[in-house]
């Protein structure tokens, strides 16, 4: 697995022509079922770039390794928060850890 | 099917780094003319730079110089480069850096205000919207973007560049764009040779999975002489995940380490300055080191303080999130235990090595009207991200200047017919080979005789003509793709744009008798490096009546 999806959290974008993480994969991966519900076309193709992770506005996806590559159930998520960026790591034991990066130069810092 | 027409002073392929970077640059310069940028992904996150960055790795600071940049390349591949390019990128790097700090990028800075120094050539950022950054600032132009437009195919009227071909996947739309000038921006290819993780984790890769050569590919088949592509690109990187090792390395300060612990560049390069070897001697020691038993290969990072780690970490967020992912799954953090390393698949890139499209010091590829900037672009390895900006402004100038008295070429309805079929057949076949046969069948020659990573990079004659034959064969194939929806057909075209790709990379390999690279193109047959005989570009040009790939060598100094 490269990303999940969690349906309970994900709204569907409801009211926009493409889904935010649609929109924006730059391998065209994500897509909106028949119950308007955001999924992954092949997860094989999933590069773990982490942008539809960034984009969703409800944190419904959240970024996996393969169980090849890393046997163990951690996760990362990540917030946009204006010119922040806010990351949670979830530690295959369950404990996390946050971030919080500056991701941009506010308009009087330039 | 419905057909899009559109009509523009400049077209730009590829809306990555150099592509968002000309618009804007064309925005500044002639607020008049009209852009158009085609882009298979969508500008906000599309190419290499969809997750971010965490260093610009090309910057001269205060000490250096723009000559003593081009020295450093030099010396880098071997005596292999064209100084005249790499000089006009070194000349332009801190005004392009600053351009882009000025979009609202933040860069560390030391207290006095200078950007704070992460190795000799580069500085730390924090760039993990870098191109959430880059497009925003295209959109404030009135350039017309089209996302999810996958080029196919220039225009080409046997003379000029006249636009250029796409397909349209969430419309299902044929794109017809004309235009007096074409800048290339589609950057290099991934995706040729078998990658190191197989089946489901198969795009846990270093280089961009959709970056796949088409701008290549594109230029290929209308005749453009393309450079190098035997300088291939394999990356010394992190197992599994594949993040770049400069943020340990140059960012960290952590030494390479054997499986016994000991620092094995120092034994193997003592004699040129040990951890201050080529980059290429990275990967080709931790490649003997492995080869000799005393591998795996780390990173040293258990010497790191508690403060170093979590900088570690918010670097690698900012870049290649997966690593911290890695660390999270193994519960275990990088101060208890070195970071394991090994060699990539080859890549054909122009931005860390040089294959790419023949051009002069204006960025004007060997066919009119055609200019090429980033990745793309030839002879001028080590460029990276604040190269390929300075490209696209080189690029821009030179378009803008030669549009001056051209008007838009005519374009024969047959001829837009033709590339229609072509685009649109796989969609219409309901058995034959799927993209994802196609593409491990191209992955499995090229790894077994072109020196993939399952034969430890090494090529020898007899192995490539085998390749160039079955790579032939291939291409015969390729009338029997099928797609079963857009997102199939684009992974076909791909795979038609990929082993257009291959074939010149085999020649290239072919041609070039001696080891030059002794990592990027290590020859069996011909292990030495001879100055008399080598010291020049070995460049093809394909002609599409004949199917045959001429080679030619130019002289080192353009
Ligand atoms: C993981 C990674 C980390 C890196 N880290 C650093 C770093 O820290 N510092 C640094 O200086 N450099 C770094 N680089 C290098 C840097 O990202 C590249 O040199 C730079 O992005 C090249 O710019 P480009 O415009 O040529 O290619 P890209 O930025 O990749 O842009 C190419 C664009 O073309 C589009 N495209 C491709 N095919 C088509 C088509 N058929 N039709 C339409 N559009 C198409 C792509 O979607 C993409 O938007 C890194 C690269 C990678 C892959
Ligand atoms: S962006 Fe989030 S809420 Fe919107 S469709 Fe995708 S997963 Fe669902
Ligand atoms: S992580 Fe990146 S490649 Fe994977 S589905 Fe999300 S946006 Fe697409």
């Amino acid at each position: 697995m490269s990303i999940f999806i969690d349906e309970n959290i994900c709204n569907g974008c409801k009211g926009l022509a493409e889904a935010r993480c649609e929109r924006i994969c730059p391998g065209d991966l994500c897509y909106r079922k028949e119950n308007m519900k955001a999924a992954i076309r092949d997860q094989s193709a999933c590069w773990t770039c982490a942008a539809c992770v960034k984009e969703c506005p409800v944190q419904a996806i959240e970024l996996r390794l393969p169980f090849q590559a890393c046997s163990n159930g951690a996760s990362l998520k990540a917030r946009l928060k204006h010119d922040k960026t806010i990351w949670t790591v979830w530690y295959a034991d369950g404990h996390q850890e946050e971030f919080i990066i500056q991701a941009k130069c506010l308009k009087g810092d330039r | 099917m419905s057909i899009i027409r559109i009509d523009t002073d400049i077209l730009i392929i590829g809306g990555g780094a150099a592509g968002c970077f000309a618009a804007v640059e064309i925005h500044k310069k002639s607020p008049d003319s009209k852009v158009v940028i085609m882009e298979k992904a969508h500008i906000e996150r599309s190419g290499c730079l969809a997750m971010g960055l965490n260093a610009i790795n090309a910057y001269i600071h205060s000490g250096q110089t723009p000559e003593s940049y081009v020295s450093y390349v030099e010396k880098q591949f071997v005596g292999i480069i064209r100084k005249d390019l790499v000089y006009g990128i070194a000349q332009g790097l801190n005004e392009a850096v600053r351009d882009v700090e000025k979009m609202g990028l933040p860069i560390d800075r030391n207290d006095d205000g200078t950007y704070k120094k992460r190795g000799k050539r580069s500085i730390r950022i924090f760039g993990e919207r870098l191109k959430p950054l880059l497009a925003e600032a295209v959109q404030k132009t009135p350039a017309q973007i089209l996302n999810r437009v996958v080029a196919t195919n220039f225009i080409y009227d046997g003379e000029r560049v006249c636009g250029a071909f796409g397909y349209g996947v969430r419309n299902s739309t044929f794109y017809v764009v004309r235009a007096k000038a074409v800048i290339v921006a589609t950057g290099g290819a991934s995706g040729i040779y078998k990658p190191n993780n197989p089946g489901v984790a198969r795009h846990l890769m270093w280089y961009c999975p959709w970056n796949v050569g088409t701008g290549y590919a594109m230029g290929i088949r209308i005749g453009a002489e393309m450079t190098s592509f035997e300088n291939r690109f394999i990356a010394l990187r992190v197992k599994d995940v594949h993040a770049p090792t400069g943020t340990i390395a140059v960012g960290a300060h952590s030494k390479q380490i054997n499986a016994r612990g000991e620092d094995y560049l120092e034994r193997y390069y003592k004699h040129i300055g040990g951890n201050k070897c080529l980059t290429q001697h990275r990967l080709l020691a931790t490649i003997e080191e492995t080869k000799a038993g005393r591998g795996p290969c780390y990173l040293d990072t258990t010497t790191l303080s508690e403060s170093d780690e979590r900088r570690l970490k918010e670097d690698f967020l900012n870049m290649n999130p997966q690593i911290v992912l890695l660390w999270a799954g193994k519960g275990m953090n990088p101060r208890n235990k070195p970071v394991e390393i090994h060699g990539t698949e080859p890549f054909v890139v122009g931005g860390h090595c040089q294959a790419g499209y023949w051009i002069d010091k204006e960025r004007n590829t060997t066919v009119k009207g055609l200019y090429a900037a980033g990745e793309v672009a030839g002879g001028a390895p080590k460029k990276y991200v604040s190269g390929s900006w300075v490209e696209a402004r080189i690029a821009t100038a030179t378009a803008l200047e030669d549009i001056k008295d051209v008007s838009l070429g005519d374009i024969d309805d047959s001829i837009i017919q033709i590339e229609k079929n072509r685009v649109l057949s796989p969609l219409n076949k309901k058995s034959g080979v799927s993209p994802l046969e196609m593409r491990e069948r191209l992955q499995k020659i090229m790894d077994e005789y072109a020196g993939g990573i399952s034969m430890n990079y090494v090529i020898h004659e007899e192995r490539l003509l085998e390749a160039r034959r079955l790579l032939k064969c291939l291409k015969e194939r390729i009338k029997d793709m099928t797609a079963v929806n857009n997102y199939n057909l684009v992974e076909a075209l791909e795979c038609v744009d990929r082993i257009d790709v291959a074939r010149v990379l085999v020649e290239h390999l072919i041609y070039r008798k001696e080891t030059r690279w002794s990592c990027y193109q290590p020859r069996l047959d011909y292990p030495e490096k001879k100055d008399e005989r080598w010291l020049v570009f070995v460049n093809s040009i394909y002609n599409p009546d004949t199917d045959e790939i001429k080679m030619v060598e130019r002289p080192l100094c353009q």
